[in-house]
């Protein structure tokens, strides 16, 4: 492969690359990022290689395994263009009607589009679905375009014209002028503005500088940096190099947990590509700049997702944070100012220049610009990577987008920011994400992760959740954070166990003041879970405290099954699958649980059939006695 | 325990000293854990002292100092995961294979993990058993995926 050694050499490679593509041939996509292939895409490609092989069409299809769209629920998904027919939950015996009914006699198969569960019609696209039509995906709709292991996909697209731009048409300062104006503000925590930190780095009078990708992605529940990594590797990477050229830096590195074995092999793949076709490297596309990039993969420790820790780590040393009074931007890995900024962040550099700085504002709020990709997750029906303009409230994302709670269940909170951030409840959901709003109401924007609950998720059993988290990720260097989550998780685990005590609430309040001396933001952040629950849900807290009652009837320690004599019917189901052999059955004989032997599993809730109905879980009240032996008999 | 992988590895890194988590990893994932007669080798031809090799070792949760068994369960136990019965899936894993989370049975069939996210949440609950997932399990399901390792 030729290194392309001027903007005209890359724009004729381009056209040759378009020129080549037919528009009306057929081409079969095939979502091949992580949820799809969890959900069996693999053999879902293998299988339309084999058919379409049998029907000699090999040459005549194209098939693609592109980046993830969002809908990962609903996946396997297959996309066919040229008409663009999205079909969801596609598996491989699907393969052989797809191939003969939609690519031989062009007709739809309608059991695989999406059905509007309220109305029952179909959507034949992905334009007619609900839940992209209330998204605006300037990033992730290029996810589904991409071969996500083809350069040429890319650069059909319109790929590495933004840093050809910035190479041989726009200065350093006007580049960094351009991301001023835009107002991108960081997409990986805490919302800092993304041109500070790169001017910051620029001033400083150190020659060596650097520039890093954070895509550790250590918010459980979040994963739009895995799907733009593995989907889209060379739109992160062409941010990074923009990034470069505007702050100085000659070489980058690119920090992927180990977690994600697809994001580095792509992203890999990508800076390979790269290579060849000269966009890493010396003299890139002739402009004299040279920049080189490295992969490093976090071997599984949250905190290293922190800036000065995850530049420890880079080094090649336990990741452990440093006091911030120096910023990393001037004094980062090796002591050399490094700009540091999160996938997303970088995603968004190529199309600010390509399209402008305008046109970024253009979408969002005047203190949060652009868009922002969330993972909504949890009790919630559509779920799956959702963009939004900044500013649009949480009731519309969860009700417009995620349409609503599934199972007739009632919305209790919606968890954004992660480890560092909050519960919202019912009464705050029109409050607009943006990242001065989400901090007011006591969470935080973060990285995106947006877990949706519902009324069978106990608030105090979350706050110990995430504390439980931290317990295992704090770096232990600091005693403030240290001591502080060891305390909060003894006196959180034991109110969910039924032992809480008068005046809990009031040292968890305490416990989280003295963290504020923390060191890194792990620590200082680290009672938010905490806090946001005692501000929103007190009343649980209380009941679990006073009542002994757990009202989401979550908290194992403080539920009992029961089976309602009223109702059981004999019918034997939950005896068969107890797996702790706990209930007594029988022929016509009312089923009945021996609470000594009952280890919770809910088992018998589940197999219970829905027309009966006699298991039940009770909390803050005793259980009823079992009924007689000679009153076990229905009639 | 074959040395000569292990250089190789290390040569892979071009004997950098930075690439120590890096060459760690490798090994890792070459022999699901890393035997001390590696880390001794890398020590020597990286002139890393020992002891920052096992501050390493200890401090980052993917390595480990024992032997894992040949079946590697990972139970994610991520928010999204959580909210949808992890911990009921954690439950049942542990009384399928007999092995806590964070431990190997004596015959090195199973070894138990927690994770914090595998990054396909929208399947939640996630278990993953040698590297493939199975997503929106319930625990009725898990002790025939189980059953199937040798
Ligand atoms: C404990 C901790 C963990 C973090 N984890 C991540 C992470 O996984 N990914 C990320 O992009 N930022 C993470 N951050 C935020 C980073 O420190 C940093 O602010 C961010 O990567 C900067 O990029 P941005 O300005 O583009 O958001 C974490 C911060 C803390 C305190
Ligand atoms: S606040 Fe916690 S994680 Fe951060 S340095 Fe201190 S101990 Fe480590
Ligand atoms: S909760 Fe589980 S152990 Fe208890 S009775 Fe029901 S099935 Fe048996
Ligand atoms: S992984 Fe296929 S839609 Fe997300
Ligand atoms: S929380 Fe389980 S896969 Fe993300």
């Amino acid at each position: 492969m030729t290194r392309l050694n001027s903007p005209e050499k890359l724009e004729c490679a381009r056209k040759d690359i378009v020129s080549r593509i037919d528009p009306t041939k057929p081409c079969i996509s095939v979502c091949a990022g992580a949820g799809c292939l969890a959900s069996g895409a693999a053999e879902v490609i293998a299988a339309f290689k084999t058919e379409l092989d049998f029907h000699g069409l090999t040459t005549e299809v194209n098939t693609k395994g592109t980046g993830c769209p969002g809908f990962c629920e609903r996946g396997p998904i297959v996309m066919i263009y040229p008409e663009g027919i999205c079909y969801l939950k596609v598996k491989p015996e699907d393969v052989p009607e797809i191939v003969s009914h939609t690519i031989k006699e062009k007709k739809v198969v309608d059991r695989l589009l999406y059905e509007d569960p309220a109305t029952g019609t179909r959507a034949l696209r992905e334009s007619d679905i609900p839940f992209y039509k209330n998204q605006q995906r300037n990033i992730l709709s290029e996810n589904i375009r991409l071969d996500s292991k083809s350069m040429d996909d890319y650069l059909a697209i319109g790929g590495y014209s933004a840093l050809s731009k910035v190479l041989f048409q726009m200065t350093p300062e006007e580049v960094m002028g351009e991301i001023k104006k835009s107002n991108l503000r960081g997409r990986g925590g805490g919302g800092f503005p993304a041109w500070r930190k790169w001017e910051e780095s620029r001033n400083a009078p150190d020659p060596i500088k650097y520039v890093i990708v954070n895509a550790d992605e250590g918010d459980p529940g979040a994963f739009m940096d895995r799907a733009l990594i593995e989907g889209n590797p060379h739109s992160i990477l062409e941010g990074l190099i923009i990034g470069a050229y505007a702050v100085g830096a000659h070489e980058g590195f690119i920090y992927v947990r180990q977690e994600y074995p697809l994001a580095v092999e792509n992203i890999n793949l990508a800076i390979r590509q790269a290579s060849e076709r000269g966009f890493v490297g010396k003299d890139i596309l002739g402009s004299g700049f040279d920049f080189t990039v490295k992969v490093h993969m976090g071997a599984g420790a949250f905190v290293c997702g922190e800036s000065s820790a995850l530049m420890t780590a880079l080094e090649g040393r336990a990741g452990e944070p440093r006091p911030k009074y120096i910023h990393t931007a001037v004094k980062g890995v090796w002591d050399h100012p490094s700009v540091l900024n999160n996938v997303e962040t970088w995603a968004n550099v190529p199309q600010i220049i390509n399209k402008g700085a305008d046109w970024f504002t253009s979408f969002g709020t005047a203190g949060s610009t652009g868009t922002k990709i969330f993972s909504l997750v949890g009790k919630i029906t559509n779920t799956g990577l959702v963009e939004v303009p900044m500013g649009v409230t949480l009731r519309d994302i969860i009700t417009k987008v995620g349409g609503g709670i599934p199972g007739g269940k009632k919305f209790k909170a919606v968890q954004t920011g992660g480890p560092s951030g909050g519960c919202i409840p019912e009464a705050q959901l029109d409050l607009p994400v943006d990242f001065d709003e989400l901090t007011k109401a006591g969470s935080m924007m973060g990285s995106g992760g947006m877990i949706v609950m519902d009324e069978d998720t106990c608030m105090v059993d979350i706050a110990r959740y995430f504390i439980d988290f931290l317990k295992d990720e704090s770096c232990g260097k600091c005693t403030p954070c240290r001591e502080g989550i060891r305390q909060m998780l003894a006196v959180l685990t034991r109110i969910t166990a039924g032992k809480g005590k008068e005046g809990d609430i009031e040292l968890l309040e305490e416990l989280a003041e003295s963290m504020g001396a923390a060191l890194c933001a792990l620590g200082k952040s680290a009672p938010n879970p905490v806090l946001s629950t005692i501000r929103y849900f007190r009343d649980e807290y209380e009941a679990h405290i006073r009542d002994k009652k757990c009202p989401a009837l979550s908290c194992k320690e403080m539920i009992a099954f029961h089976i309602d004599p009223a109702k059981c019917k004999a019918c034997g189901s939950c005896f068969r699958q107890c797996p702790a052999e706990a209930i007594h059955g029988g022929k016509k004989l009312i089923h009945i649980i021996d609470q000594e032997k009952c280890t919770k599993c809910g088992t018998c809730l589940d197999v219970c059939p829905s027309r009966f109905g006699a298991v039940r879980k009770i909390s803050g009240e005793p259980v009823p006695a079992p009924v007689p032996e000679d009153k076990r008999a229905i009639a | 325990m074959d040395i000569s992988k292990i250089d190789q590895i290390i040569d892979k890194h071009d004997g950098e000293a930075s690439s120590l988590i890096q060459i760690l990893l490798d090994i890792q994932s070459e022999h699901n854990w890393l035997p001390k007669e590696a880390l001794k080798r890398v020590s020597e031809k990286l002139q890393v002292p020992m002891s920052r090799i096992q501050h390493i070792a200890t401090f980052y949760k993917a390595f480990s100092l024992v032997p894992k068994g040949r079946h590697q369960v990972h139970v994610c136990m991520g928010t999204a995961c959580h909210v949808r019965g992890a911990q009921r899936v954690l439950d049942t894993v542990q009384e399928v294979t007999g092995v806590k989370s964070g431990e190997t049975d004596s015959d090195l069939k199973f070894s138990v993990e927690t994770v914090n996210c595998l990054g396909c949440c929208a399947l939640g609950p996630v278990m993953e058993v040698d590297g493939k997932h199975h997503g929106n399990i319930a625990p009725s399901q898990i002790a025939s995926v189980l059953n199937n390792c040798e």
